[in-house]
């Protein structure tokens, strides 16, 4: 089974973005990065998937020379070789300039199944999984909570909303998105960060003319709707003052 | 013209599409409403109570039970043969499933988790989120798009109901089911839900913040002291803190308590539009610019590991 693992490069979660003099991006030039989270539960299915049927899985990635360290990391952690669809550009790119970006060098390598995260953590497309599939010219389902591999093909459980779910089988190939907490993430042991150091990151130049459909004019910091009661002091004069204000002001506890 | 793709299940109109449908009112112009399904002659009439031009009623038989691909085919045939400046719909998890699928095949933009719209020289510009909420941009198309709105973010009341109902075509379509590749079983849901947090008065919810399992016992000692729920935000449930029955969010339970009280939650949209209906909302951040003091009535900036113990002392003394 050849499986391809799709993951975003993304700011750490407790990064707080800026946004740039022009006010189309944000100031990255300090952040942090990881992998986006919902990314990394797919490269755990899918670590999952070979383990339970064999074959190998692909980390593949589109974003500037940086990215490299989050495949580094999906390396460490067990994937066996990686795809790096290098180009500054990508950082900013909508879900279609990305897709077409990875569709670009996936296309030859013929993987049996394609997993990502549902939703990425910085511009939260939640739509490169289902681009990719109609791109690459294969079926797709979203937001599963759990894969079931059968002989040419894939049987996975669709999370619905307000608690249904609904099992879905499609033909593979195909292109699944991943809901978080389908499975418990594993860390990189010092054994797989050693051994990452030597699998292999395949460079790959993206189309030309790669374009993305939708872009920011304006970026901005959200108005308050809601006026918030800020309690300040010490932890202790604030914790005392917040449940006077409860009993006294709101009066929703006794 | 804005064609509003409306959704329903087992012909229950899914009332998301009506706060699309008034998105697509206040954009201004003619105002169209699609929807899919045999079961769709069912919520027809309702929807075209709604001030539109045409309510239109997607038929096949490939189209009876929800799949992608047949929702791909048939939405595709329908915007090629109406037209439309944009398309509206709700940021369902069905429209997630099908919308990126769509827009590929029509080559239009598809703007996710929009909350509002307004036009700028002719182009429609969208706001939505990004950066989990922390920021919001105003993102231009190309031409037509796609457009979902995030749940909740324009309000079903300000919907413009007709003076009469609007006309119901049905229009036919061949779809062959071969070409459909997902086979879909029948929509179940996992076992009873063993807590209803929508009924309750007060909950208390953690998140990330929380740092440890073990210091859910805290959150869950404040709950008691208060007589409120536990609930939690789904990073906790998925690390398997806390049972995903005590899920709040679009993907849990959307709650509306006379008090709600987030420790450590940071406010990602998916948390916010299943609890910003609280009357009273406490936030408790180490992060003053954490999106949750966005919606919340009473914020503190700092350790909740000292704040709640001196909040529990605070509660036994009286």
């Amino acid at each position: 089974m050849k499986i391809a693992v799709c993951i975003k490069q993304v700011p750490a979660r407790d990064w707080q973005p800026r946004v740039n003099d022009d006010r189309t991006w944000v100031r990255d030039q300090d952040a942090s990065f990881e992998v986006n989270e919902p990314d990394a539960y797919a490269l755990e299915e899918g670590l999952r998937l070979k383990e339970k049927h064999g074959g190998e899985v692909v980390v593949c990635s589109a974003g500037p020379a940086r990215v490299a360290q989050a495949l580094r990391e999906a390396l460490a952690r067990g994937a066996d070789r990686a795809i790096h669809v290098e180009d500054d550009g990508l950082a900013r790119g909508d879900a279609f300039a990305v897709a077409e970006a990875l569709a670009s060098a996936m296309r030859d390598e013929q993987f049996d199944l394609v997993l990502t995260g549902l939703q990425s953590d910085d511009q939260g497309f939640g739509q490169t999984g289902g681009v990719l599939a109609e791109m690459l010219g294969i079926a797709s389902a979203t937001i599963i909570m759990e894969v079931d591999v059968q002989p040419g093909a894939v049987r996975v459980k669709r999370e619905l909303e307000g608690g249904w779910f609904q099992f879905v089988t499609l033909p593979l190939p195909a292109v699944l998105t991943i809901q978080s907490g389908i499975n418990q993430l594993r860390y990189a042991t010092l054994k797989g960060i050693m051994a990452a150091k030597k699998k292999e990151i395949r460079k790959a130049v993206p189309p030309a003319g790669l374009a993305s459909r939708q872009r920011i004019v304006n970026l901005y910091v959200p108005e308050k709707t809601k006026r918030t009661e800020m309690i300040g002091g010490s932890p202790v004069e604030a914790a005392i003052e917040l449940v006077r204000r409860l009993r006294d002001e709101a009066r929703v506890i006794s | 013209m804005i064609l509003v793709i409306a959704e329903q299940q087992g012909g229950t109109l899914n009332r998301t599409s009506l706060e699309s449908i008034a998105a697509a009112q206040q954009a201004g112009g003619e105002v169209k409403v699609a929807v899919a399904g045999a079961e769709g002659l069912a919520v027809a009439a309702a929807l075209a109570a709604a001030q539109v031009a045409e309510v239109l009623c997607v038929q096949a038989a490939a189209l009876n039970a929800y799949t992608l691909d047949g929702y791909v085919a048939a939405f595709a045939q329908l915007v090629q043969s109406e037209r439309p400046d944009h398309v509206f719909l709700p940021h369902t998890y069905q429209t997630r499933d099908f919308a990126p699928t769509l827009a590929v095949r029509l080559g239009m933009a598809l703007v996710t988790d929009c909350v509002a719209t307004r036009w700028q020289d002719g182009r429609l510009i969208a706001a939505r989120p990004m950066f989990q909420g922390r920021l919001y941009a105003d993102v231009a198309t190309n031409g037509p798009a796609l457009v979902a709105f995030q749940i909740g973010a324009i309000r079903a009341d300000s919907l413009v109901n007709g003076s009469a109902p609007a006309p119901i075509r049905t229009v036919a379509m061949a779809i062959d089911p071969g070409a459909i590749r997902q086979k879909p079983e029948a929509p179940f849901r996992e076992a009873k839900q063993a807590v209803d947090l929508t009924q309750a008065e007060r909950i208390v919810s953690v998140g990330r913040g929380i740092k440890e399992q073990d210091k859910v016992d805290m959150a869950r000692q404040l709950a008691a002291a208060i007589g409120a729920e536990l609930g939690a935000s789904r990073p906790i449930c998925d690390a398997g803190w806390l049972p995903m029955d005590r899920q709040v969010g679009s993907s849990g339970q959307t709650v509306a308590p006379k008090l709600y009280l987030a420790l450590g939650i940071s406010g990602a949209i998916q948390h916010l539009v299943g609890m910003k209906g609280a009357r009273t909302i406490v936030a408790i951040n180490k992060d003053p610019e954490a999106p949750i003091f966005e919606v919340a009535d009473y914020g503190i900036v700092g350790d909740l590991f000292e704040i709640v113990p001196a909040m529990l002392k605070e509660l036994q003394q009286v």
